[in-house]
């Protein structure tokens, strides 16, 4: 885990040590904490946060690492997710193990990537966005239909009694107790979220930190000279847009088998767009920005709900239901944050300068750089 | 009754409604390059305030000559206050922005006029209130109302004017100069920032118009209509060409045609395996086909001319 | 063997280009260009502001593709090739208007340019077994290597848009040569360097055909083209007016006539 850190900290790993072993008993006391503080809601919350945390990094390779604004991310969460459902469901009577199917899930969703990609990826920047867009609501569309003239998706309606993750034969969603210390299911799935956005966290961190992530910060920087100095960049954004996709599809996976319940509603644009605030918000490129934005943005509706009661104390009635007025502040904070923080709340030191509006030079090149367009 | 004629008049109208949004989405990115995202959300507002004021009308008793236009006149002033508004807040800032940036914020300000919409009027459904007699009339088999034609005379009204205003006058000649380039405009005279604000405002005012039709079209309006309308209407304008005017006519008729006569034989096509609710997949398609095979569109000039 | 080998007969030249046209709608940039630089060469390319020089490079590497005629590196054709391929087959560039990657660090402007050399993956990334590691380790090694050669050793840690003017120049090339280039096209290397730099750039430019690499360079420092190529080609409207050693193509009359035409005019 030291080799994670930046090259400052290696001078003194007895400090890397300790930070580290604070963090680790912090993040196995949270849940049982949250709990004790906030109730049994707030760890499902919770899990969720880990949830997005994970479909924040895999959209942050799209967008942060290589810069190639999808809109459609959350079609990859849709195939993650309803591949686990039907063929681990009622729906057609197949149980198969939940270990099997969700890096399956993930490779198809990759798949779906690379499908999506290959024709798409030499558009310019808005143009990829308003395609991906496209696609997500296809998908969307083909969930919503697809119950007839076979019933694969069972339409509106979605999946439900998905099979939950079994672990040596035990139902995660099943209270159990280790150590004298009983477990619900909450809490059991927020281990096993935990460790695997830990394993997303390390990947993203590895790649970015890579030949490979080198690559798509120079594609991000200036396509013309990364083509030059000889990095194929179709193929590299497509790994991109296959490695995003398979976070995708990952997450759906897990949501799935969490949830117990699928439905076309759960992939709306609106959750595409969801994610890429996490992003933007938490700061475009810079991990622990988005692990940030992804958290934040989990717990903010959440905590949004405290707006009804607050209202009734200040002026006597519930004014505005505040699930309306959830979103309406999302789209407020997206607007502000790009006219006045466009790096994001925790930007990289490097993407800060980057992002800024006040910079000529970045614009032309980057105007100049659509050279693609012309064939 | 002849289905496909039926069809294709279905089609032509649903088209110029298709035609009138996708003219707004062309001229923003004609001049800026900017894909004005919230566009379809300006037409959703014409749509919510125009029936709005024409139900508050009727109910008070003003002759349906009257309230119509009243209700398309307040309709254009909020689209038009709504659309510059839009402008100077989330997009003049980010002019010299990377594209990400004002892509961004035009999400943000959907979202944004949405969910006001949303908390303004509510959830349920508006219906346009009946104050036209509907008057069915048979043409060669095929069957068209008089509410019908009615949209289609006053699109191509609107439509002729908008060309008229491009091709003819002092502003649409600056309008074409900076949409060409608009450093050189700047240099020869032209107050691009007025250009600008003055494309927001005939975009919107279209939109209201579009708003008031879609509604009678459709006999309701809703607060989340406009999204998939404005990205139907972005796929007409990128199939006609985008930033190019008679290309979004285009466009959007065909749009139109297309989603018209798919949705009627997309059974037929597919052996029943595909109903008719694949109508919404028609615009995606050929958004993504058009921006991948000719991203230059039908009508439109080489996209490197501009890139 | 290409055919213009035979002509030139020192062997098989590296960069052979024949009878190149590159046209723009009704706009012709270049007319029936050929061009050939030996292994080893020096060769400059010179001519007034919008003779096609850059436009020639441009269709040597890759970003354009010649409207007629053939390019050939050492023998293979370059038509239809995308620059990063180009790139691989051994040919590198830097650009007239700067184009690095701003907002890295100097040294990873110069790892970048390792990527087409080396191999390591998705899996090797996550994974980082040992070969990635020593592929890691060699990459940076080399990069800090081609640094200190250019001079910017001390920089590694900067962001490339920090550096001054000649330094990104410099940087630029250090960039080019981790690609393994056998042939090296500068667009206007000395291009805002004061006379210092530019005796210095001429002493790296030196040092690096000592290496093995053949360079191309179009610059408008007549002294440094003078002082260091090996043979000069003039462009002028999209045409070759002369080509051969700097002295003779010095006194070259239609040279002569074009500059002092593109200066009168």
């Amino acid at each position: 885990m030291i080799g994670l850190l930046p090259d400052r900290l290696y001078r003194d790993r007895r400090i890397a040590w300790a930070a580290f072993g604070v963090l680790a008993v912090l993040l196995i006391a949270l849940p049982f904490l949250v709990e004790a503080g906030l109730g049994r809601t707030w760890v499902r919350i919770l899990d969720f946060a880990m949830l997005y945390v994970m479909l924040a990094l895999g959209l942050n390779i799209v967008v942060g690492f290589a810069g190639l604004l999808d809109l459609g991310y959350v079609a990859f969460y849709a195939v993650g997710a309803y591949f686990y459902a039907i063929l681990a469901s009622p729906q057609f009577g197949l149980h198969l193990p939940f270990w099997v199917l969700l890096p399956m899930g993930a490779g198809i969703a990759c798949l779906f990537g690379v499908l999506l990609g290959a024709p798409t990826l030499r558009l310019r920047g808005d143009y990829l966005a308003i395609v991906t867009l496209g696609f997500g609501e296809i998908i969307r569309i083909f969930l919503n239909n697809l119950n007839a003239p076979v019933n694969v998706t069972n339409g509106p309606q979605g999946i439900n009694m998905i099979d939950p993750v079994r672990l040596g034969g035990h139902a995660l969603t099943r209270p159990i107790e280790l150590f004298g210390v009983q477990i619900s299911g909450p809490h059991a799935h927020y281990y096993l979220f935990l460790g695997l956005t830990l394993l997303v966290i390390f990947a993203a961190i590895r790649l970015q930190h890579s030949r490979i992530g080198r690559a798509w910060a120079a594609i991000r920087e200036d396509e013309v000279a990364a083509e030059a100095m000889g990095i194929h960049t179709r193929n590299v954004k497509l790994l991109a847009f296959a490695m995003g996709a398979t976070f995708g599809g990952l997450g759906g996976g897990l949501f799935a088998a969490f949830q117990g319940f699928v439905s076309p509603e759960s992939f709306t644009l609106m959750e595409s767009i969801m994610i890429l605030c996490m992003v933007v918000l938490g700061g475009m490129g810079h991990i622990p920005g988005v692990i940030l934005g992804a958290v934040l943005l989990t717990m903010l509706p959440e905590a949004l709900r405290y707006v009804g009661p607050l209202q009734q104390e200040l002026i006597g009635r519930v004014a505005v239901d505040p699930a309306d007025l959830r979103m309406l502040l999302f789209g407020v904070a997206l607007v502000l944050v790009m006219l006045f923080r466009p790096q994001g709340l925790w930007p990289s030191p490097v993407r800060a300068r980057e992002l800024h509006p006040d910079n000529p030079d970045q614009v032309r090149q980057e105007q100049e750089s659509l050279y693609d367009a012309e064939r | 009754m002849d289905v496909l004629l039926q069809q294709l008049i279905n089609g032509l109208i649903l088209g110029s409604l298709y035609a009138l949004v996708a003219l707004g989405y062309t001229m923003v990115y004609g001049i800026l390059e900017l894909i004005n995202f919230a566009h379809g959300e300006i037409v959703m507002v014409g749509a919510m305030v125009s029936v709005s004021v024409l139900v508050a009308l009727t109910a008070a008793g003003v002759p349906v000559a009257l309230a119509l236009p009243l209700a398309l006149a307040a309709a254009v002033v909020v689209c038009v206050v709504t659309g510059v508004l839009v402008e100077r807040v989330a997009y003049r800032p980010l002019r010299n922005a990377p594209r990400l940036a004002p892509l961004i914020t035009a999400i943000g300000v959907s979202i944004v006029l949405q969910n006001l919409a949303m908390i303004f009027w509510g959830r349920q459904y508006l219906s346009f209130p009946p104050v036209i007699e509907v008057q069915v009339y048979a043409v060669l088999g095929a069957t068209v109302s008089n509410i019908q034609i009615l949209i289609l005379v006053v699109a191509a009204l609107t439509m002729g004017g908008l060309l008229l205003l491009v091709n003819r006058t002092r502003l649409g000649r600056a309008m074409r100069a900076t949409a060409q380039n608009r450093e050189v405009a700047g240099l020869m005279g032209v107050d691009v920032n007025r250009v600008i604000a003055a494309t927001f405002i005939v975009g919107s005012a279209l939109a209201a118009v579009a708003g008031l039709l879609i509604a009678s079209y459709y006999g309701i309006a809703h607060y989340n209509m406009g999204f998939i309308l404005g990205l139907k209407a972005f796929s007409a304008a990128v199939l006609g060409g985008i930033g190019n005017i008679p290309g979004a006519l285009l466009g959007g008729l065909l749009l139109g045609v297309i989603e018209s006569l798919g949705a009627g034989y997309i059974g037929d096509l597919t052996g029943g395996f595909l109903g008719s609710h694949y109508q919404d997949i028609f615009a995606f398609l050929i958004l993504i086909l058009v921006l991948t095979f000719r991203p230059s569109g039908l009508l439109g000039e080489r996209v490197a001319d501009r890139a | 063997m290409t055919p213009s080998a035979e002509r030139d007969g020192g062997g098989e030249p590296l960069l052979a280009a024949r009878a190149v046209t590159k046209r723009f709608g009704g706009l012709t940039a270049l007319s029936e260009v050929s061009l050939t630089v030996q292994v080893g060469e020096i060769v400059g390319l010179i001519g007034p502001n919008g003779a096609g020089k850059t436009t020639l490079f441009n269709c040597f590497t890759g970003l354009y593709h010649p409207s007629a005629g053939t390019v050939h590196l050492e023998g293979r054709p370059l038509a239809g090739l995308k620059p990063h391929a180009v790139a691989a087959l051994g040919l590198a560039r830097t650009f007239q208007n700067i184009r690095l990657f701003a907002n890295m660090s100097v040294l990873e402007n110069v790892m970048v340019g390792r990527h087409v050399r080396t191999r390591a993956g998705v899996l090797g990334a996550v994974l980082r077994g040992p070969r990635t590691r020593a592929e890691e380790r060699s990459i940076r090694e080399r990069s800090l290597d081609l640094l200190d050669r250019v001079g910017l050793g001390g920089r590694a840690d900067q962001l490339a848009r920090h550096l001054p003017y000649g330094d990104q120049r410099r940087l630029e090339i250090a960039r080019a040569l981790a690609t393994e280039p056998k042939l090296l096209a500068l667009d206007e290397p000395a291009a805002g360097m004061n006379h210092t730099e530019t005796a210095a750039l001429k002493g790296l430019l030196e040092t690096i055909r000592e290496r093995g690499v053949t360079l191309l360079l179009i610059e408008h420092d007549v002294r440094l083209m003078m002082d260091l190529c090996d043979r000069v080609a003039v462009l002028d409207y999209g045409r070759k007016i002369a080509d051969g050693p700097p002295e003779q193509v010095q006194r070259d009359p239609a040279v002569i006539e074009a500059y002092l035409g593109a200066g009168a005019a």
